[in-house]
């Protein structure tokens, strides 16, 4: 499968996974969840070079290319909720051909209600980790 | 100890102070809705809500009344020009100051601490000065003064803040050897709810040499405030926080230093004669510090506030929301790795805390989700974080609106908040 239909693809099943949540518990709740899960950055990439400054919450972020091409991403957040955004960019952006991740449209955020974290505003570190993910695009892109 | 969440007996509309229901059907906000929920709004410190005389006030002031200030010889003019001049003096009154030429319009009290800093600073302080803040002030009161040192090579020192969230005395003493020349202060601490004893710290400055500027942007909402009385030199405060509009505040100077001070920004309003060759003459206080047309709607209507605020009594407001600063303390102290900061003698209705492994950002985000608007983060005040060596805080503050229950709300919120998150 090439590296756009997996994109759609798995925004559209994020988009299922939490279309079974009834309220805004239970979907925070599976958030916590997903963040509790991630594996933590290892103390190797937790540096103040990856880290992502938000006002209220920080992120980590690292990249690699593996040698088939596609980037894959590690990441982490010193907040659980942050943390399960995190979670849910790193799944669906991971594992894909820099090209992809660099001009991703990231419409499931939206589609789940969450998109209020990725606002400019929210100041939690989110909305420039995507960019940064994306920075990462077209950084490996060129090489 | 948890189970006593929500449920103790003394949770009512009721306060003995106020008339509770009578002024929360002053707030139209109040009855609207966040995320489905009602709203309960515990953000005060950073900005108030405003009562229906407030909202009026501007909107009536903009019906019927607007015109420029001080300019025209037009019915109009006059109109808007004596009711933002009987803003001034109700300004002074409310703050005991001695002439309306010692209340300058700002934009806000950190408009009106730069202009202190830019004026009073660029003129009285050298190479070498110490200017002395502490670590319990807001950016505001910290970045125009770090700006000032810079450009003049002056050296900016900080009075230690204790473990109770009190500035350290044996440090205060100790660092006014060093002859300050300006003690710049924060009145009550936004993020502690500390109220500083700025009465004695400014005699204290002043005897070295010292001048006192005292930030009162969370004084001014919740306690009387005499600036004779206190002896200082200069008091800002912004309206917003004390139930007015945004984009007003207010900087008290004593006549004597503002007539010495050259002014900071130029234009219009503040001139007497503009001679090209001959240079600018400027106009008297308290004009020569308002360049350009000034917020005049915001004026008027913060006047407004103030009458507002004496109308429903300032000593019943600040005695209710220091019970309910109370009420909250009791109920949360039950939650399971709570830490309160600011535990100082004397508290306004300012409660900053923290749970044990869970992050600010994820308990505020779940309360916004229950219609309860905190505070998560450093709250402007980054050097006191530090001093705590924490990233933030979670921050509860009240006004004269809330309830007993609405602090109920908040306690029975963080617990399930901490369940979800644990």
């Amino acid at each position: 499968m090439d590296s756009q239909t997996t994109l759609q693809q798995r925004q559209t099943e994020v988009v299922e996974e939490f279309a079974y949540f009834e309220d805004w518990m239970e979907k925070y709740e599976h958030l916590i969840e997903l963040g509790k899960e991630l594996v933590p950055l290892n103390d190797r990439d937790r540096t103040d070079d990856n880290l992502i400054r938000g006002c209220q919450s920080r992120v980590w972020l690292s990249a690699e290319m593996d040698t088939e091409g596609a980037l894959h991403f590690h990441a982490d957040s010193d907040a659980i909720i942050t943390k399960g955004l995190v979670a849910l960019m790193v799944r669906v952006l991971g594992g894909l051909s820099p090209s992809i991740v660099a001009g991703a449209d990231l419409w499931f955020i939206s589609r789940i209600g969450l998109d209020t974290h990725l606002s400019p505003t929210r100041a939690n570190g989110l909305l420039s980790m995507v960019q940064q993910m994306k920075h990462y695009g077209i950084a490996f892109q060129a090489k | 100890m948890t189970g006593t969440v929500g449920t103790t007996p003394i949770c009512s509309n009721f306060s003995p102070m106020l008339n509770l229901a009578h002024i929360r059907s002053q707030f139209p906000i109040l009855t609207r809705e966040i995320h489905g929920r009602p709203l309960v709004y515990l953000d005060h410190a950073a900005s108030a809500q405003k009562p229906i005389a407030v909202i009026e006030a501007q909107r009536e002031y903009l019906m019927h009344h607007h015109s420029n200030v001080h300019r025209g010889v037009h019915e109009l003019s006059q109109l808007a020009t004596d009711a933002f001049e009987a803003a001034r003096e109700k300004v002074r009154t409310h703050i005991g100051a001695s002439s309306t030429e010692e209340i300058i319009w700002t934009s806000g009290a950190t408009d009106a601490i730069n202009l202190v800093a830019q004026s009073w600073g660029r003129a009285e302080i050298s190479p070498g000065d110490v200017i002395l803040i502490t670590r319990m002030e807001h950016h505001a009161n910290i970045v125009p003064w770090q700006m000032l040192a810079e450009e003049k090579q002056a050296k900016l020192e900080v009075v230690d803040v204790t473990d109770e969230g009190s500035i350290d005395e044996d440090d205060f003493q100790k660092k006014l050897k060093n002859n300050p020349k300006i003690l710049a202060i924060i009145h009550v601490s936004n993020v502690l709810g500390t109220v500083n004893d700025v009465k004695r710290w400014t005699k204290n400055a002043q005897q070295v040499g010292a001048r006192v500027l005292i930030d009162g942007s969370q004084s001014i909402p919740h306690l009387a405030v005499d600036v004779v009385d206190i002896g200082c030199d200069f008091f800002v405060f912004s309206g917003h926080k004390a139930y007015g509009p945004t984009g007003i505040g207010v900087l008290y100077g004593r006549k004597e230093l503002l007539e010495k001070m050259p002014p900071w920004r130029g234009g219009g309003e503040m001139i007497d004669v503009v001679d090209i060759e001959k240079g600018t003459s400027y106009a008297a206080l308290p004009h020569k510090f308002e360049a350009g047309t000034p917020h005049i709607s915001g004026a008027i209507a913060m006047g407004v506030a103030l009458d507002w605020m004496n109308g429903t009594g300032l000593q019943s407001i600040g005695d209710h929301e220091r019970a309910l600063g109370a009420h909250a303390r009791h109920l949360l102290s039950g939650v399971e790795g709570m830490r309160f900061f600011g535990e100082a003698q004397e508290l306004t209705g300012v409660v900053s805390f923290l749970i044990d492994g869970l992050h600010p950002y994820d308990v505020g985000t779940l309360l916004d989700q229950m219609g309860i608007a905190v505070r998560t983060g450093h709250h402007c005040a980054q050097p006191l974080m530090a001093r705590f060596q924490i990233p933030g805080t979670i921050r509860a503050s009240f006004g004269a609106y809330n309830t007993m229950q609405e602090v109920d709300a908040l306690a029975a919120g963080v617990e399930r908040a901490s369940r979800m998150l644990r």
